[in-house]
């Protein structure tokens, strides 16, 4: 863990997080330390309610740690930041833009010509396309989550933080989704950190994936997912990687 | 197998056209709709005038006689300056408490601070009737538009003041985040998304307050003012007992009490504004 090394999107250093509690406090981070590269596809997994949520909020300059560093692009996090953007469990596209002002809410500062052409473009990378003028409370579950994932790419952040994202959906609509980031993400080639508890939607989507211990959480498996894309949820490649998860997680796949 | 799907075909959940949940479907026009609260008025007409007429009473006006005296009024070129009248202090009343209401009650909202300070002042102003307020009002103001205003003013600003800073505490923090993670801050912040994200609930409390300054307008034009529904209510009572009169102008100020409403409603239906609404029917 060098930070001089220049490959590093985040670096996290022995991460501690504690809620004031009743009578003691909450420990919800024990020591978390990972080194995620740019231009990789992470994904944090873990058991419900592990800090998974907590730890990428942190990162996303959200919540600030009791004790540890979170180096983003080499300096430490004070805040959020529009390099980073993050794509929120509950949905935070704005109700009342419709679906071009929505993508393009991050592009205040572009000149309206090249401000249209971002914003076709990647209305169009999501399959958006006929829908501009449309309010988010037209739109379906899913839908409403590609508007906020062609916001956050025309900001065009270096890194994208994900989380939980396609939790609210549908499983068609889930699987659908996570083919099209896959698809999005192998032409943008954005660093992405993604938080699920779906160990499935991990393997499909990761290049690494962090597993997270339960409460006080720390990392306590690293698997790499070398499997070419799009990936074909029945190979043995697959399986294997996804066994060794549900395996590091502690929980059996046997029925009885 | 279950194979990842081929990328071609994602992203095409799109149907033909954008559809529109049921919540914000317009309702198909229905005759009963029209026809039941028609018929229900009708039979309250009816009550209204058999009970008159059973009771014999020479003072209490029959629905026709109403009829009439809102005929002479018309005759009279009462009925126009009046509602004038009456909608001009409503009007300046309302448009100052919602110039000062609104901005303040945001702010309350957002800071906790403000609200900790200001909030029990607030709440000790809020429960004091109106009617309590006119000779203070009088003290101050005299014989002038400005007391019936002042009345007004005061019925409404605290609706409005407490709606606004609700509608703050209720907002979506995911609102916030999102537009900090774009780097909005101060008044960018505010403008373009505190305000957008609170007002629906803003526009619900200026409906509410109102129709409180509407309902306030008989009080505050009981005192020291010479037109308006309110004045008339009370002139036709001492000047001769005319009660066919009065109560016209009490038909009259439930009439355009419920235009404003209607009027203020309108307001919901825009697009930026209408998701605030949609849950309900």
């Amino acid at each position: 863990m060098n930070p001089a090394d220049d490959s590093a999107a985040v670096v996290l250093r022995n991460l501690w997080m504690a809620f004031p509690g009743k009578q003691t406090a909450v420990h919800v981070l024990e020591d978390v330390n990972a080194r995620i590269v740019r231009g990789e596809f992470v994904c944090i997994v873990g058991p419900s309610g592990c800090g998974k949520s907590t730890l990428l909020n942190i990162i996303g300059g959200f919540l600030r740690a009791t004790a540890g560093q979170v180096l983003v692009e080499g300096s430490l996090v004070a805040g959020p930041d529009p390099r980073r953007i993050f794509v929120f469990q509950e949905n935070g596209v704005f109700p009342w833009l419709n679906v071009s002002e929505n993508i393009g809410f991050g592009l205040r500062r572009t000149a309206s010509a090249e401000k249209e052409r971002i914003v076709r473009h990647y209305t169009e990378m999501v399959g958006l396309t006929g829908f501009e003028s449309a309010y988010p409370a037209e739109l379906s579950g899913g839908m409403r989550q590609r508007v906020e994932i062609a916001r956050a790419l025309a900001a065009n952040p270096d890194i994208i933080y994900m989380d939980e994202p396609f939790g609210a959906l549908d499983f068609i609509t889930r699987l659908k989704m996570r083919a099209d980031l896959v698809r999005i993400w192998e032409r943008e080639r954005k660093t992405v950190l993604f938080v699920t508890h779906d160990i499935e939607e991990a393997v499909q989507l990761a290049d690494r994936v962090l597993i997270m211990s339960r409460r006080p959480a720390t990392i306590q498996e690293v698997i790499e997912i070398d499997l070419p894309r799009p990936r074909d949820l029945d190979s043995p490649g697959y399986l294997e990687k996804r066994d060794r998860i549900f395996a590091s997680m502690g929980m059996s796949l046997g029925v009885g | 197998m279950i194979a990842t799907p081929p990328p071609q075909t994602i992203g095409n959940e799109r149907a033909a056209d954008p559809i529109r949940p049921p919540a914000l479907q317009r309702k198909r026009v229905d005759r009963l709709q029209f026809a039941l609260p028609c018929g229900i008025g009708m039979l309250f007409l009816l009550a209204w005038d058999l009970s008159v007429r059973f009771s014999g009473s020479d003072l209490f006006p029959k629905p026709i006689d109403v009829a009439r005296g809102i005929v002479e009024l018309i005759q009279h070129g009462l009925l126009l300056k009046y509602i004038v009248a009456s909608l001009f202090r409503v009007s300046w009343g309302f448009a100052l408490a919602t110039v000062l209401g609104v901005p303040f009650g945001l702010l309350l909202g957002w800071y906790t601070r403000a609200s900790q300070a200001f909030n029990p002042l607030i709440q000790i102003f809020r429960p004091i009737s109106p009617i309590a307020w006119i000779p203070v009002a009088i003290l101050w103001f005299g014989v002038s538009d400005a007391a019936p205003i002042f009345l007004i003013f005061l019925a409404s600003v605290f609706p409005i003041t407490v709606s606004s800073m609700a509608a703050v505490r209720n907002m979506q923090p995911v609102y916030v985040r999102a537009a900090q993670n774009f780097g909005l801050t101060g008044w960018e912040l505010f403008r373009q998304v505190i305000f957008r994200a609170c007002l629906p609930q803003i526009i619900t409390g200026l409906r509410i307050a109102l129709g409180i300054a509407w309902l306030v307008v008989v009080a505050a034009e009981m005192i020291a003012v010479n037109s308006g529904l309110g004045y008339l209510i009370i002139d036709a009572r001492n000047a001769g007992k005319r009660y066919d009169l009065v109560v016209a102008g009490m038909l009259m100020i439930g009439l355009i009490g419920l235009v404003l409403d209607f009027l203020v409603r309108k307001l919901e239906n825009f697009d930026e504004v209408r998701w605030g609404y949609a849950n309900r029917s």
